[in-house]
């Protein structure tokens, strides 16, 4: 191939594979994939050379790339903990930022921290602490003590300070004096109710680019990349963003949802403003961003494909997929212990469909927002938590799951609204789209250099998928 | 005469609106959280349909110094029951409580119902058609006394 037309290259160190797609910038088209193990644990270079081998003997020749960027879910992820203060208000907002930085979440905490809060934190020893607490002029009480506490232990990675800005400056040289990384930033929620994530998620990302990188031992294969640009699930979502949102006058998708069925967790992402709809709701809570990352960890098709069958029941997975209690026992048997398995039988593929809809109804349910009837004297009145997603247009699947199994839209389907689950807001009609090339961490990662190329080949490759005949898509399946 | 806050120092003072319970009047409180506001009080306002709990949860973050509960619709008794408790749990001791809107129901004296409200462990209890410039004036007071060590200026 020639070296002539410019291409990128974007990468994806990911926990069991290194995957690459090549990509042709004028025409917005993939050039070709590559994959490779992942061996970020030994030499990560290994694996990227196979995947680089792999990509040349399919496309015959690597053209010279303009660009060769990166994003790792490598070596756990980002594995993050976050602190605030009340659990539904700073503790939430911490959480809520932390996840939109593409983070794992290993811990989240409120209130003091104990000592038997920080035996656990030094534990999991995560890659990076969020630390919140306290709105501007409010409490600074409870984030001063559990900075104390966090200079006082074991932990040596960097803390992220994003509380009451009084208590900020005190607070990272405390940090600093003890030795550890403080990373002072805006408070996460500078007032009552007000989100404000985005410079706690510019932190996270810099640190991820800065350190982790490094620590994860991703960076010995610098020379074969020009940057690690942030952490897979965010590039993820950064891709969603962009295909909702469009760029430089060119449309995108407009309001979407993107589920994503991994073997251990099921994401969710919407990009929605999520305002009521219904006449009269009075929102409540706490305000949800526009770009909003949910992160079901009891929910996966491998890891965790038990406790989706403790949370749907297995009377009703296994009359989903036709089987008997017993034969599905033995087949859940089988797959958890398998992470890699993919499905080889109809009967496999029934039992991963059956898996996958649970998922997603019930990852989409936890996404979504619920109306509540307030009953009063006069009658009822409507409060909202969280967001209205009712009027989304677009659902994206994307995912092993979704991609390798049958019947994508009767999986998809359980995304949307249910007459029978009225106070949930979830899509009411949406096109439904499945991500079948994995290119939504490629859109999110070419998008911060060549937009409009990637939200092209973005919009090019979302595939519209329609229901089967056998997949009766929208009956109810309990959760 | 009793000792009044300096108006310059109500800045430092953070208080948190709402209406209590199932209740949706807004208008009072509306009407009186901006009067605050305007008199130079730091406000956090929570609006209508306020469970309870929530007074409290926006409290702690934001280091209030007192909370105002409305409750218009003739439930107040039942919905502000165990607030001070709730407090007290939530380490908010001391915080000073007012309540007010339409308290009464039927025919029942105002002192009867300030009474039940006084013994729930609301510092002040507001009868129907309070006007804000006395909120004011009773905040002020409390709050110079509390700068004394008092828990009201009438304690
Ligand atoms: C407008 C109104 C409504 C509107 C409310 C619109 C809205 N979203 O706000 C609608 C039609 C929806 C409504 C519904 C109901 N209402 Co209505 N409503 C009224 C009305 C006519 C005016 C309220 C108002 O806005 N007043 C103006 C504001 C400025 O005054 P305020 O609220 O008293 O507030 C002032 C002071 O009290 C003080 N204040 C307020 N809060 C606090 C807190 C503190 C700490 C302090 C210090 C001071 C303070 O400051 C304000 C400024 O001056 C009153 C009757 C009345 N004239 O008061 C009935 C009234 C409050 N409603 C009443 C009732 C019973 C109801 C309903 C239960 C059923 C019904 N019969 O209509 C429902 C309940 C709905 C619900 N779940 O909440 C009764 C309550 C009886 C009781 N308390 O025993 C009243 C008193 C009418 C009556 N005499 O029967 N209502």
């Amino acid at each position: 191939m020639s070296g002539d037309a410019s291409a990128a290259l974007l990468i994806d160190f990911g926990s069991t594979y290194t995957k690459l797609r090549a990509i042709d910038l004028e025409r917005a088209e993939i050039i070709g994939s590559g994959q490779g193990p992942s061996t970020v644990t030994t030499d990560i270079t290994v694996g990227m050379e196979a995947a680089l081998a792999d990509l040349e003997g399919r496309i015959g020749g690597l053209p010279d790339f303009t660009y060769r960027l990166a994003t790792s879910s490598a070596a756990g992820g980002l594995r993050m903990v976050t602190v605030g203060l009340v659990k539904e208000l700073t503790a939430e907002a911490a959480r809520v930022a932390a996840l939109g930085a593409g983070a794992r979440l290993i811990g989240t905490y409120a209130y003091r921290l104990t000592a038997s809060d920080i035996a656990g934190i030094e534990g999991h020893s995560p890659d990076i602490i969020l630390l919140a607490g306290g709105t501007d002029g409010g409490n600074d009480e409870v984030i001063r003590h559990n900075a104390r506490v966090l200079a006082e232990c074991g932990i040596t990675c960097p803390v992220v300070v994003a509380g009451n800005r009084e208590a900020t400056d005190g607070i990272s040289a405390r940090l600093d004096s003890a030795g550890k990384t403080a990373v002072p930033t805006e408070n996460v929620m500078p007032e009552f109710n007000v989100l404000n994530i985005e410079p706690a998620r510019a932190a996270i990302r810099r640190i991820f680019i800065d350190r982790i990188v490094h620590a994860k031992g991703i960076d010995r294969a610098a020379e074969m990349f020009d940057e690690i640009l942030m952490p897979t699930p965010e590039a993820v979502m950064e891709g969603a963003r962009l295909l909702a949102d469009g760029t430089g006058g060119q449309n995108g998708l407009g309001p979407l949802l993107v589920v994503d069925i991994g073997g251990a967790t099921t994401d969710v992402h919407s990009v929605a403003a999520g305002e009521p709809t219904l006449e009269g709701a009075i929102q409540r809570g706490l305000p949800e961003p526009y770009v909003k990352r949910t992160v079901e960890g009891d929910l996966g098709m491998r890891h965790n494909a038990l406790s989706i069958v403790e949370a749907a029941g297995l009377d009703t997975l296994a009359s989903e997929a036709g089987l008997t209690r017993d034969r599905f026992r033995e087949n859940l048997a089988m797959i958890s212990g398998d992470v890699e398995r993919l499905p080889e039988t109809d009967e496999e593929r029934a039992v991963d469909r059956a898996l996958a809809r649970a998922a997603t109804l019930i990852a989409v349910r936890r996404h979504s927002g619920r109306t509540e009837t307030v009953y009063t004297v006069m009658g009822p009145a409507v409060a909202q938590h969280g967001k209205d997603l009712s009027g989304v247009g677009a659902v994206i699947g994307t995912g092993g799951a979704l991609v390798h199994g049958i019947d994508p839209a009767g999986i998809l389907a359980k995304a949307c609204a249910d007459p029978n689950d009225p106070e949930s807001l979830r899509p009411r009609a949406p096109r439904l789209y499945l991500d079948r090339e994995y290119l939504l961490y490629a859109c999110g990662l070419l998008g911060t250099v060549e937009p409009k190329a990637a939200l092209t080949l973005g919009l090019a490759h979302m595939h519209p998928v329609a229901e089967e005949e056998h997949g009766n898509g929208r009956s109810s399946v309990a959760g | 005469m009793t000792e009044t806050l300096d108006p310059s120092k109500r800045q430092d003072i953070t208080l948190v609106t709402g209406v209590i319970g199932s209740d949706t009047h807004i208008v009072g409180n509306r009407i009186l959280s901006m009067a605050l506001e305007e008199a130079g009080y730091s406000i956090v306002i929570l609006g209508a349909l306020t469970p309870a709990d929530e007074f409290i949860k926006a409290a702690i973050e934001t280091a209030a110094d007192g909370i105002m509960v409305s409750s218009l619709y003739g439930q107040g008794e039942l919905d502000c029951r165990g607030f001070r408790e709730l407090c007290v749990e939530a380490g908010l001791d001391d915080i000073l409580l007012y309540v007010g809107g339409n308290l009464v129901v039927g025919k029942t004296p105002w002192e009867v119902v300030e009474k039940r409200f006084l013994d729930m462990g609301f510092d002040r209890a507001f009868p129907p058609g309070t006007r804000t410039p006395e909120v004011v004036e009773a905040l002020d007071r409390d709050f110079a006394a509390r700068a004394r060590g008092k828990r009201t200026a009438d304690s």
